[in-house]
């Protein structure tokens, strides 16, 4: 029933980099970020130190950030970016379907693994929800917080400051939720494993 | 490729971008026009302030007249000319603002010797000593919830006392002709963070004002705070006194300026949940919102409109639930899975 190769060459190298890097950076500024947020005096990671990896890591990952978005504005991989919008609801739902219903009856997967289709349709609205939108939306208002200067002052009779914290904290939380669910959604695959393995060698292996 | 016609995400986050950008220097422009708060400068005549609701004024005026301006006249009685002269600054008293100060109702002559009526001024009427707040409001049961004795033993146990004994007086901070109460009665946080700071770089922000109190020379304040991030933050959203001073629970504005080694310097004191600012600089605004909304509404509102980290009780609860709705829908999914698969 799976005509598609056994082998598919799907995360090039740079991907690959940048997954990586990506990764250990999120986490860190998910913890430093935690510790931040509940800082009480004497906590396990010091509040200074917490604050100056937190930054550091946020400008990594600008920097980080800014290498995925050009590499997928020059290479084709950012065309798996691209969400067609004809039936996206459809496809949306089926996907939905197969991983409440379908994937328990053993059914095949209903968007297989190809050379054009990296993702599957809900892996791909997440993708382009966070990496174009809760991402940049996270940086920008890191770098707002940094600079505490060049945020606007007041907006509707609110701190500028304040509201781009606020955003700040919901944005981040927001993506440590979708990095949860990514992780898991990630051992779905040929063996829970495999994804994984992907993600180090390269190749994706299809059931 | 599939999809080669369409537009990437890339692209459109980069026009975003762009349009974003350009909206924020519209509004950061925008911003700048905004009027600023002007601190009050010395403006003499004419008054704004109508002085026939003052019923102390036509009094005072035989003072003012001379005392209200940075020019007095008079005839000399010899040459028979007329001489002007300045009024030397610290001798002017600028009627809008003595006015609206909380000592507007007096005469003069009610802390000044009457002596003064006579112009020249008798020379010995140079020996003549300052009240300080303690000497009219000390005692005083109408004024027992400012609780002046506690300030003034504070004020007494404080670097400023100690290290320069007599010469460091209530006046050094508050001017009688033009105090205003503030932190007590003020809504606006903004405004009593400006006024309290003036106070305090009054002297330490102007060498000739330190040094009328020390050979010493004047610590060079943006380099000794250089270590505080973002300093220019920290100096207009905080007090000198929260680092600075000892705060006790019982008064409102701390007095007790403790020396420069006891100053707090651990960021978390303030950016944390049990932050030191809610005993200071937002005591008023917490006990504020407890009496108007009870201690529990009126603590989660305070929450919401202070400083840096964890603000809002609200936002934590709904971020702890939904995270462990994420994680209950993880296990059951993945409980499925293994019975599924065994
Ligand atoms: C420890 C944390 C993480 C692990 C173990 C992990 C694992 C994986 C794996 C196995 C894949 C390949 C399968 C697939 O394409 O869906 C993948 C892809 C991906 N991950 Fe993660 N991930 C982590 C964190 C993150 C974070 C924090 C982000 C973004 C903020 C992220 C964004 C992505 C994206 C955009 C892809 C697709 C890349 C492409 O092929 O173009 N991941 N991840």
């Amino acid at each position: 029933m799976n005509h598609q190769p056994e082998r598919l060459y799907l995360y090039p190298v740079w991907i690959r980099i940048w997954h990586m890097t990506n990764a250990i950076l999120c986490l860190t500024l998910i913890i430093t970020g935690l510790s931040i947020q509940f800082a009480t005096p004497g906590t396990v990671i010091k509040f200074k130190t917490a604050v100056s990896v937190h930054n550091i890591a946020g400008i990594l990952l600008s920097l980080s950030y800014a290498a995925f978005f050009i590499g997928n504005l020059l290479t084709t991989n950012g065309a798996y970016y691209v969400i067609p919008v004809k039936g996206f609801l459809d496809r949306l739902l089926k996907q939905f379907r197969y991983y409440t219903v379908g994937l328990f009856k053993k059914e095949d997967a209903p968007f297989p693994v190809s050379e054009e289709n990296k993702f599957n349709p809900l892996q791909q609205s997440t993708y382009v929800v966070l990496m174009y939108a809760m991402v940049p939306f996270v940086i920008l208002s890191g770098w707002g917080l940094l600079y505490p200067e060049i945020t606007v002052k007041s907006f509707v009779g609110y701190s500028g400051l304040d509201l781009t914290d606020l955003f700040h904290i919901i944005a981040g939380f927001t993506i440590s939720i979708i990095m949860c669910v990514h992780i898991y959604f990630c051992t779905i695959g040929k063996s829970p494993w495999s994804n994984f393995k992907s993600m180090l060698n390269g190749y994706h292996e299809s059931h | 490729m599939v999809y080669k016609t369409n537009i990437r995400p890339a692209w459109v986050v980069l026009v975003l971008l762009m349009i974003f950008t350009l909206a924020f220097t519209l509004v950061k422009t925008s911003d700048n026009n905004a009027p600023e708060q002007k601190v009050q400068t010395e403006k003499i005549i004419p008054t704004k302030i109508d002085l026939s609701k003052f019923k102390n004024a036509e009094q005072n005026e035989k003072c003012l007249k001379c005392h209200g301006q940075t020019k007095y006249s008079y005839e000399n009685a010899e040459s028979k000319q007329t001489v002007t002269k300045r009024m030397y600054a610290e001798l002017v008293l600028n009627r809008d603002v003595f006015y609206v100060s909380n000592h507007k109702g007096f005469k003069c002559t009610d802390c000044h010797s009457e002596d003064y009526e006579t112009f020249p001024h008798a020379g010995n009427l140079r020996m003549e000593t300052k009240a300080n707040c303690i000497d009219c409001h000390g005692g005083d049961e109408k004024y027992a919830k400012f609780k002046f004795e506690q300030i003034e033993s504070e004020f007494q146990a404080s670097v400023h006392s100690e290290k320069h004994s007599k010469d460091f007086t209530c006046w050094m901070c508050h001017n009688a002709h033009t105090y205003k109460i503030n932190a007590r009665t003020n809504e606006n946080l903004k405004q009593t963070i400006t006024y309290d700071n003036l106070i305090c770089l009054h002297c330490h922000g102007d060498v000739n004002n330190y040094q009328l109190l020390t050979d010493k020379e004047k610590p060079n304040l943006l380099q000794k705070h250089e270590w505080l991030p973002n300093q220019a933050s920290h100096f207009t959203n905080v007090r000198c006194i929260e680092c600075h001073a000892k705060n006790e629970d019982t008064l409102v504005v701390a007095h007790h300026i403790m020396s420069k080694k006891n100053a707090v310097r651990k960021c978390e004191a303030c950016h944390s949940k049990n932050s030191i600012l809610y005993a200071s600089l937002y005591k008023q605004q917490v006990k504020e919102n407890i009496q108007k909304e009870g201690i529990f509404k009126g603590l989660l509102m305070a929450d919401a409109t202070t400083i840096g980290p964890d603000k809002s009780n609200t936002l934590n609860i709904i971020s702890i639930l939904i995270f462990a709705l994420t994680m209950l829908a993880i296990a059951i999914h993945a409980a499925f899975r293994i019975k599924k698969s065994s």
